[in-house]
């Protein structure tokens, strides 16, 4: 038997949970889309006064990234509990930290990555300028796994309860304030023309606890949810 | 023989209600334990203690003289657990879910170890099909690959034997039989008689 590493254990979980995700793949682009509709309802209704446009766009970006995050999150742990496969990676021989971090980067990759990806197209119907388009990617690929990572630990404690979904977003949302103030923060800062570099600066550190922190209250929920 | 598994003193309570208080066993290489009981009566809880996936209310599970929360990943290298559900993603099909099921367990396999496992589990002609397509008892048959390919020296096995046909039950007893054989060991849950090759099988009846 050849002795494993947590690296190779690491590549194997993010590695499964990609290709599941994509055998499902109409759960992925239907993130997209509601995040994609979401924010093109505003310039519809609101009609094209770019000033006032311009002023709502970190709001309504982060405020349907958030919505669209707390989708996906359902999605984490829930099938792997119902056929059995979360028993048994709870079994393998290496920490649960890891298999939890690995879940959350796959997630990520095909919900906050391309989220932030197709955000700067959303962002030319609000009239932003390239400078603030790139802080708009920019907050959001350091806001989207933090998100991702919160929400791992809703989504692992409400695990198996019948309304789990609304409870994670009641457990969740007020967590990912932070999150949403130091994100749109930073565009609002490039839209005023100052420099968005404290609030990103914040949002990297959130990133940073978050990363060391979440999966290992994660971890914990998850045995607790298994017993 | 050496003892490798020590249960002592095991109580375990669910809610409000006591399932068993006081329950020992110990296990040697080469012996297998056939625990029976009424239908609530704790099989589940007591193989999901020995897992570790449950704490006992009191006492404790030792391997090779240890206590096994201490040992926490270090014991898992050591054990395979086929549950109620059987862990077969339906989404893959039957050799990525043996490849990935062995990834994670930290054992690379070779495509001819998948085939030959596959082969010998009865799903030979069958790996390219979505794990969702095959039949109940054909995922169970699947859950029993792990097993195959794994190597680990204890089996906890949980009700292992519905919804499986005849030969399916035959296959099962020959396995555990030369798995005890090498020297591993096994707690199998079930109420059907088991007909081992090799080994010795002690009984345990939970009462309620």
């Amino acid at each position: 038997m050849k002795a494993s590493s947590p690296l190779s254990m690491f590549r194997w979980i993010v590695v499964r949970d990609l290709t599941l995700e994509w055998r499902r793949r109409t759960d992925v682009l239907s993130t997209l889309f509601f995040f994609v509709i979401v924010v093109s309802l505003f310039p519809l209704g609101i009609g094209p006064d770019m000033a006032l446009l311009r002023t709502i766009a970190p709001g309504v970006v982060w405020v349907a990234a958030l919505l669209a995050s707390m989708l996906a999150l359902s999605r984490l742990f829930t099938s792997d509990f119902h056929d059995g496969t979360l028993e048994q990676l709870l079994l393998t021989p290496q920490p649960l930290y890891l298999i939890v971090l690995g879940k959350v980067l796959a997630l990520w990759l095909l919900s906050g990555l391309p989220l932030a990806l197709i955000a700067p197209v959303l962002g030319l119907q609000f009239g932003l300028s390239p400078n603030t388009l790139l802080v708009l990617v920019v907050s959001l690929l350091i806001g989207t796994p933090v998100l991702g990572l919160i929400g791992s630990i809703g989504a692992a404690l409400t695990l198996g309860l019948r309304s789990g979904g609304i409870l994670i977003s009641l457990l969740i949302l007020p967590l990912y304030v932070p999150v949403l103030i130091f994100g749109a923060g930073a565009i609002d800062a490039s839209i005023a023309g100052l420099s968005p570099q404290a609030n990103l600066s914040l949002l990297g550190a959130l990133l940073a606890i978050t990363l060391v922190f979440a999966p290992w209250a994660t971890s914990a929920a998850l045995r607790i949810s298994l017993e | 023989m050496t003892t490798i598994l020590e249960v002592a003193n095991l109580r375990c309570v669910r809610g409000e209600r006591q399932l068993f208080s006081d329950l020992n066993f110990s296990l040697s290489p080469g012996n297998a334990l056939q625990l029976t009981g009424p239908n609530g009566s704790g099989k589940t809880s007591l193989l999901r203690i020995v897992c570790g996936l449950l704490a006992p209310t009191e006492g404790e599970i030792r391997w090779q003289g240890s206590n096994i929360r201490s040992l926490a990943e270090e014991y898992s290298q050591s054990l395979s657990y086929i549950g109620h559900r059987n862990g077969v993603k339906e989404e893959l099909n039957a050799t990525e879910n043996l490849r990935i099921a062995n990834g994670l367990a930290g054992i690379s396999l070779a495509p001819t170890a998948v085939k030959a496992a596959l082969e010998k589990i009865g799903l030979g002609g069958r790996e390219k099909l979505p794990a969702r397509l095959l039949s109940e008892g054909q995922q169970r048959r699947l859950a029993l690959g792990r097993l195959l390919t794994a190597r680990t020296k204890l089996w906890v096995l949980d009700e292992i034997l519905t919804s499986l046909d005849r030969s399916a039950v035959a296959l099962i007893q020959t396995l555990i039989g030369e798995h005890l054989q090498n020297g591993g060991m096994a707690i199998i849950a079930t109420h059907q008689e088991l007909d081992l090759s090799a080994g010795s099988l002690q009984r345990l009846e939970l009462a309620t």
